[in-house]
């Protein structure tokens, strides 16, 4: 079959008797590659002291934030008196906020606890890897699953406590779309109706940086979106009864 | 030139220092600028050594991370600073907790001013967790081999979560009971278990002085020791992992380059 090597595999670790070395490498494995040779800083001292210089400057904003505003403190606890509205930490009012609107297993349990799954698993999903533009590729498929998903969310935020709402199912109250939820959503969703009519050719750079946003850009945007909405809502347009209030009102 | 001797005399001084048996049986390092000696410094040091002693000179561009990571870090050093001359003025007993906090804001020296530092940093760490989270997700900094690193920060932003929740109650006033109670609600929302994670929380079925105290053991010794914990490795898994992501450096990045610069190189061959 093949010629006889003129080398015998062997184990010997005496280096004067047996010098020589040969490397196997086997299939789907090869030398490594040198892969950058990019410019490189000690982190001591010039990596350390701006981190110091950073961590410095925050402090000293902090300080004078603390010298010109007084952390707020009320009246002793008092469990028989209860303030309208109780509100919690600012950034738990995104989700008081949806409190109002879905019942606790749903607004308290089970979408605090998806948002914190779907955290886990983004760097486990090969699409969010590999990153590529969301309409680049199946660009027909994608759009049809993308229009059920955006309209049939769009839709439930629309007609969820809408006043058909309450017609249909005979509840007698008012109206409370969730518009705080419907907007960000339509905002996004025009956003990428607008990428899946961009291409990387296009001559508008704006186009361009849209047309390349893979899904978990969008999913993550609008996540933002609708965190950021929620909570200021909560924070800055609630007022007794969790009623809307303008913030120049006052409570 | 009067200026340049100064500096001069500045760095033999620390020179110096760094040269003293007392400095090197301290810090294990010796003296010396040489590349060798800066790597030394890092890899010699228990705190140090999580991370790398090389950073890419691109990423210390502010545009780069924004320094996030590093101001979140200061936030919770601040927060231990100013929290641990809190706990000498504090016992977490009700009503005692308020008047305490009373005597911080009126009475001790510089009480207020602890007070106000400690809580707007607070607010300063739970803002900076999430803009560090959301800055790595839009730099694609999850990539592999960092996954498991991206897993611990979310943990790190729940511990964060948790420990401005915990801290909240601890002042014992109107603002504080009611937020804590409507967050503490959210846990018997949970099916089947939910009353009793509810209890576990608070000692009982409402907020009283059994939650107050164990809301003040896992601000101060559980939730910090965790945190600590996990701020460990998720610095040392950014040295272990190829510091910190640049898209351009990574491997498979680079590879596809060389590879792209390949065909350009043949085909000008060709022409």
């Amino acid at each position: 079959m093949a010629d006889s090597k003129d080398f015998t595999a062997g184990v010997d670790s005496n280096a004067k008797k047996s010098p020589r070395r040969v490397v196997f490498i086997t299939r789907r494995t090869s030398a490594q590659v040198k892969a950058e040779t990019e410019d490189q800083i000690q982190t001591f001292p010039e990596v350390l002291f701006r981190a110091a210089v950073a961590i410095m400057t925050l402090a000293v904003a902090l300080v004078w934030i603390s010298l010109l505003f007084n952390a707020p403190l009320e009246g002793l606890a008092d469990p028989s008196h209860t303030p309208n509205p109780a509100k919690a930490p600012w950034y738990f009012l995104g989700l008081q906020e949806m409190l109002h609107y879905f019942p606790p297993v749903v607004a308290g349990v089970l979408v605090p606890g998806l948002v914190v799954m779907a955290l886990i698993v983004i760097p486990y999903f090969k699409v969010n890897v590999e990153a590529e533009g969301l309409f680049l590729k199946n660009r027909e498929k994608r759009l049809r699953i993308f229009y059920a998903v955006a309209g049939g969310l769009s839709l439930f935020l629309l007609l969820f406590k809408s006043r058909l709402y309450n017609y249909v199912l005979g509840i007698n109250g008012e109206a409370e779309p969730l518009y705080a939820g419907l907007v960000p959503t339509l905002i996004i969703s025009g956003l990428m109706i607008l990428a899946s009519r961009s291409s990387p050719q296009s001559p508008s750079a704006f186009r361009r940086y849209l047309a390349a946003r893979p899904l978990s850009y969008w999913v993550m945007t609008w996540f933002l979106f609708e965190l950021v909405v929620l909570t200021a809502i909560g924070t800055f347009f609630r007022g007794p009864g969790w009623s809307w209030v303008w913030p120049w009102q006052g409570s | 030139m009067a200026k340049t001797g100064m500096t001069k005399t500045m760095d033999q001084y620390f020179d110096d220092l760094r040269g003293t048996r007392v400095w090197r049986s301290i810090f294990r390092s010796g003296t010396g600028s040489s590349t060798l000696k800066r790597a030394l410094a890092i890899q010699q040091n228990v705190f140090l050594h999580l991370f790398s002693t090389k950073v890419r000179v691109r990423m210390l561009s502010f545009s780069a991370t924004w320094y996030l990571g590093t101001l979140t870090l200061g936030t919770f050093l601040l927060l231990v600073a100013t929290g641990i001359p809190l706990m000498l003025y504090y016992h977490p007993s009700a009503p005692q907790a308020y008047s305490d906090t009373k005597d911080l804001q009126f009475v001790v020296s510089s009480g207020l001013f602890l007070r106000n530092l400690h809580r707007w940093s607070a607010h300063a760490m739970v803002f900076l967790v999430f803009a560090h989270m959301f800055k790595v997700f839009y730099r694609g900094a999850y990539r592999t081999p960092r996954e498991f690193n991206w897993v611990i920060g979310v943990i790190l932003l729940l511990i964060t979560l948790l420990l401005s929740y915990t801290g909240y109650l601890l002042p014992w006033d109107q603002l504080a009971y009611w937020a804590i109670t409507v967050g503490s609600n959210i846990a018997s929302a949970v099916p089947l278990i939910g009353d009793k994670i509810h209890f576990l929380l608070l000692g009982g079925n409402a907020v009283n002085a059994n939650a107050l105290l164990r809301f003040y053991v896992l601000h101060c010794m559980i939730l910090p020791l965790t945190a600590m914990f996990f701020i460990a490795i998720h610095f040392w898994r950014i040295r272990k992992d190829g510091g910190l992501y640049a898209h351009s450096s990574e491997p498979a990045v680079v590879r596809a380059n060389a590879a792209d610069n390949a065909s350009v190189a043949s085909r000008k061959e060709g022409q």
